[in-house]
């Protein structure tokens, strides 16, 4: 890309873009097209990450490794449906992931877990995502006796409108009330050390950095 | 298995159950009034004393006073106990072969809770013993008397520890002799650990939790967050919820959990272990698994929140020596005077905001943990080295009351401290202090109080107390007198502020002098402690000392002699003496039968008692009306007075010769105490360095010589040479007092050899010429008599 092309680009992300400035859009734009490596630009072609090379960056960058989670989280960028994350999902994806306030990460959160998008999170969907999370007992005549006791009190704790599902109210009440409920489903977000040298390594000298 | 119904003073009775396993709360009468609820309630501990003391404060404060009084009581009612036992042996032995033994010793455990709260029950023994009562009745005897025995040494040791504890905060003698023991709470007397029964029909929580922890031990992040979150809704300040946690492995989960890199998990986990750590049981158990080491690596996060929890629970956790040790020892105090530095912590790059919080927030939790562990002396000094007091002063200078507490609690535990105190001047921390004392915040009034009444024994520092404006502030908080604790620091203030004169006068400006009055009755001893010091120290200006006999200031110190609290005892003696030096005070002292009071004082157990009221006694002696013939009518009063200069205690024994000195005014009871053998034993004290002794011994053996022989008996009993040798002294006040006895004492002719020999003369002319009048005549005099024996032995010779 040239470089006009690169500086329109640029400023047009940025005016959207609540938490980068400039320069670190700059970053970013070039990381972008480093990771999506040589592709002639067709028209009608979008450019961008599919799904198995971004959840490969979630993986290999901020160390996740929940499949379903990852899953949801290139869902929840790529805001077109398109099976694609653009450039413009990618700065504005990352601006949420990695500075976003605590209303935003919120709902961004809560879209992930809603796995069915019904505005809702359902007992059979936190059961969903929670399945694998506890050691099963071979002793247990239920495996999942569980993970089903498990959901079941957490439901509990947060259904404040006790109608047997999690709405977006109820979700944000429990999350103000204790943070450490906003992953409460699985690992969403960055942990602030490999955010920390994400940013370090990205931001500080653009021509500088090693492969993803 | 008993159940017993305890009335405890001023509180509801309790319903508890004493078993073999320990004691414990039950749920009390049902409303039928027939039956009790069984189930348990509160933790189980070891027996009814413990319960007891741990249960009610009024309790283990009357266990404390009564220690001394135990032993006698004890003997009495274990032969009392023995009758009763045997009565009931013969009844209960036929009612337990029929079965209903059950009510019977419940009867009979009442009746023992009735008498004495501080026996030890053993109903299954007394149970084995009715059934064999012929073979094993002497055994019995001897095996309850060990038993009592071994529990009344565990119930002194207590005593007076918290004996200790209760003057430590006012009596500066007793701080310096048990500065280690200072302020460390009673918890240091490890309480037993007991581990729930399962057989016991626990509430529900208890197995929640069990599960929950079950699955803490076998989840990922995902779920143990979760739990973790789900874990601390618990009532976590119930003692149930915390051992149920404890008991069922949970405390080992947490402190593992601590040492992985799961950054929410840690604060999970902490956010339980701050709440639940509140329990003395538990804390203990944190420091039995090793968990302070792990907590103090967590202050070097670099994520402010897991700073501040690991702060806030080691606060809590710290609060029985070996704690505060352990957190010493593994670098934690280094780390805490780190948090304080506020400023520092800005030029750190913003993390997620997740996990940050402000950096006064941080100093808080700091200081709250600082607060804890500097009951322990080798922790102030640790603070003080690792730089806490400049941070400690700049923080002083915010005005988040919240802050502010911690800091000044840390402060005024430290200012105990000598080396604290100079470096609290030089920062200027006075000064904060005393604006602090305006706040609307009573426990910062309160702690402000306490360290000013700390820093205050140092001359400058008072100063500094009035020039800020921190007198009017104190005066003012005399007349708020439902916060006793408050109160008492106020109080304690003000006492040490009146060591100096400028500020006694501004009290007096205040009309401080009559509120203190005002306080000398309906006061617990903390604060009466402070208010009688304070007194004192104002009586040594005459026109408080008018205040104080007109507001009949003078009835309620008289009437406090009779106490046995020491510190107060040594303040009451204090202020009796200052207020003695009036003739007018004097006639209303005597009236109220005060020297007597006095008097008998000589005969307390402890040395600064006789001293300080041996003290008081002399201005009594001078002032009073027939001096001569009140000393004479205390029975035996002479004799204990010259008895006391057999004691070791230098302060006792100045303070005794100058009793004698007084005493000694008076012909002829200076002719019984010769009788007594006064001279031998003044002579006897001679070889002393202390100025003190020395300068009140001269004076008490310059008035002994007249009367009789008793120059000449000093000569005898080798008084003299000791005696010039104090001329050497740098004291002018031994001096003068040493040149009057050999004046004295020269009028016998081998005196003035002896005098003579040991060099006297030229220390003598050197103080011819002193501006010190008495001084002067005197040792003209004494020279004058050497020569001229000198004088007529020439002539002698001569003829």
């Amino acid at each position: 890309m040239n470089r006009k092309k690169l500086q329109k680009l640029t400023d047009t992300l940025t005016k959207n873009c609540k938490h980068f400035n400039k320069f670190e859009v700059s970053c970013l734009i070039k990381l972008f097209y480093n990771l999506v490596g040589d592709v002639a630009e067709r028209p009608g072609a979008v450019v961008g990450l599919d799904r198995n090379a971004f959840r490969n960056i979630l993986y290999v960058t901020f160390g996740m490794t929940d499949d379903m989670i990852m899953d949801r989280v290139f869902r929840g960028f790529d805001k077109d449906n398109d099976g694609c994350v653009n450039v413009s999902e990618w700065v504005n994806g990352l601006s949420l992931f990695l500075r976003g306030s605590l209303e935003e990460k919120m709902r961004y959160c809560f879209e992930v877990f809603d796995l069915n998008g019904d505005g809702f999170i359902s007992k059979e969907e936190m059961f969903h995502m929670l399945k694998n999370s506890l050691l099963k007992q071979p002793s247990e005549e239920d495996p999942d006796e569980g993970i089903k006791d498990l959901v079941e009190t957490t439901l509990k704790k947060m259904d404040h409108d006790h109608d047997g599902k999690l709405s977006f109210a109820d979700y944000e009440k429990a999350v103000r009330e204790e943070t450490l409920l906003l992953e409460a489903f699985g690992p969403c977000l960055p942990d602030p050390k490999s955010q920390m040298e994400f940013e370090a390594q990205v931001f500080k000298d653009p021509n500088e950095f090693s492969d993803m | 298995m008993c159940y017993v119904l305890v009335k405890p003073h001023g509180v509801e009775s309790w319903c508890i159950t004493c078993s073999a396993e320990g004691v414990f709360l039950n749920g009390g009468k049902t409303d039928a009034g027939d039956e009790i609820n069984y189930e348990r309630k509160s933790a189980i501990y070891k027996d009814i004393v413990t319960f007891l003391r741990e249960k009610s404060v009024i309790f283990s404060e009357n266990m404390s006073k009564h220690a001394t009084k135990f032993k006698e009581q004890q003997q009495m009612e274990k032969d009392q106990h023995d009758k009763a036992l045997k009565k009931e042996e013969t009844a209960t032995f036929h009612k337990t072969a029929s079965g209903s033994g059950k009510s019977t010793l419940e009867k009979n455990q009442i009746n023992f809770v009735k008498n004495q709260m501080t026996r030890r029950l053993e109903p299954s023994l007394n149970w084995k013993t009715t059934l064999d009562f012929k073979s094993h009745r002497s055994s019995v005897k001897d095996s309850q008397q060990e038993k009592h025995g071994g529990k009344f040494e565990k119930v002194r040791s207590s005593a007076s520890h918290g004996r200790a504890q209760l003057s430590s905060k006012s009596a500066d003698k007793i701080e310096e002799i048990s500065s280690e023991n200072s302020s460390e709470s009673e918890e240091d007397e490890e309480p037993a650990d007991h581990r729930q029964e399962v057989n016991v029909d626990l509430p529900s929580e208890y197995w929640q939790i069990q599960k929950l922890v079950k699955y803490l031990k076998g989840g990922n992040q995902t779920a143990t967050v979760i739990v973790l979150c789900l874990m601390k809704d618990f009532n976590l300040v119930h003692e149930t919820c915390q051992l149920a946690i404890r008991d069922v492995g949970g405390l080992e989960v947490l402190i593992n959990l601590l040492d992985t890199n799961e950054i929410k998990c840690k604060i999970g986990s902490l956010k339980i272990l701050k709440e639940i750590s509140h329990n003395p049981q538990i804390r203990r158990n944190i420091v039995d698994l090793r968990g302070l080491p792990v907590i103090v690596n967590i202050l070097d996060s670099p994520y402010k929140i897991l700073k501040c929890l690991a702060a806030e629970t080691i606060a809590n956790v710290a609060k029985f020596r070996r704690a505060r040790q352990a957190v010493r020892q593994h670098g934690g105090i280094t780390r805490l005077v780190a948090l304080l530095d506020y400023t520092q912590h800005a030029s750190q790059p913003a993390y997620s905001s997740l996990y940050e919080t402000t950096d006064v927030e941080v100093a808080r939790c700091g200081a709250l943990a600082l607060w804890s562990c500097s009951k322990s002396y080798a922790n102030k000094e640790a603070i003080r080295k690792a730089g806490g007091i400049p941070l400690l002063a700049q923080l002083l200078k915010t005005s988040h009351e919240n802050t502010l507490i911690p800091v000044v609690g840390t402060l005024q535990e430290c200012a105990s401290e000598e080396n604290y105190r100079a470096a609290i001047k030089a920062e200027r921390i006075i000064e904060s202090l005393v604006k602090n004392l305006s706040s609307e915040n009573e426990q910062l009034q309160e702690h402000c109080a306490m360290a000013i009444y700390q820093c205050a024994e140092d001359e400058e520092t008072r100063d500094l107390v009035r020039l800020h404006g921190g007198l009017k502030p104190l005066a003012s908080l005399l007349n708020n007198t439902d916060n006793k604790e408050r109160l008492a620091a106020v109080t304690g203030a003000i006492w040490k502020c009146s060591i100096s004169r400028e500020n006694v006068s501004k009290f007096r400006e205040y009309q401080a002098i009559e509120t203190l009055v005002g306080l000398l009755t309906d006061q617990p001893e903390e604060v009466l402690i402070n208010v009688v010091g304070a007194i004192g120290e104002c009586c040594q200006d005459y026109e408080n000392r008018v205040i104080v006999r007109k507001c009949g200031g003078i009835q309620h110190l008289v009437n406090l002699l009779v106490g046995i609290n020491q510190a107060l005892l040594v303040n009451v003696t204090k202020a009796v003496g200052a207020c003695a030096v009036e003739p007018e005070s004097m006639v209303i002292i005597d009236r109220l039968d005060g020297v007597r009071l006095l008097w008998s004082l000589l005969k307390n157990p402890h040395s600064d008692v006789k001293a300080s009221a041996a003290w008081a006694l002399c201005p009594c002696i001078k002032n009073a009306k027939d001096a001569g013939e009140m000393v004479r009518s205390f029975v035996g009063g002479l004799e204990l007075v010259v008895n006391l200069l057999k004691s070791d205690n230098k302060e006792v024994l100045a303070s005794i010769c100058a009793v004698i000195t007084n005493i000694a005014k008076d012909q002829e009871n200076l002719a019984v105490i010769t009788d007594h053998g006064v001279v031998p034993l003044l002579s006897k004290l001679t070889n002393t360095n202390n100025e003190k002794l020395r300068r009140h011994l001269a004076e008490a053996i310059s008035h002994c010589c007249m009367w009789g022989r008793n120059k000449v008996t000093f000569g005898e009993h080798k008084a003299v040479a000791p005696l010039v040798r104090y001329l050497k002294s740098s004291d002018t006040s031994v001096h003068r007092a040493t040149a009057q006895a050999l004046y004295q004492l020269s009028e016998d002719a081998n005196n003035c050899i002896t005098m003579h020999e040991n060099g006297a003369v030229k220390l003598l002319l050197d103080m011819v010429g002193s501006p010190d009048q008495d001084l002067q005549e005197a040792a003209a005099g004494c020279i004058s008599n050497i020569r001229r024996l000198a004088l007529a032995t020439e002539k002698a010779r001569y003829t």
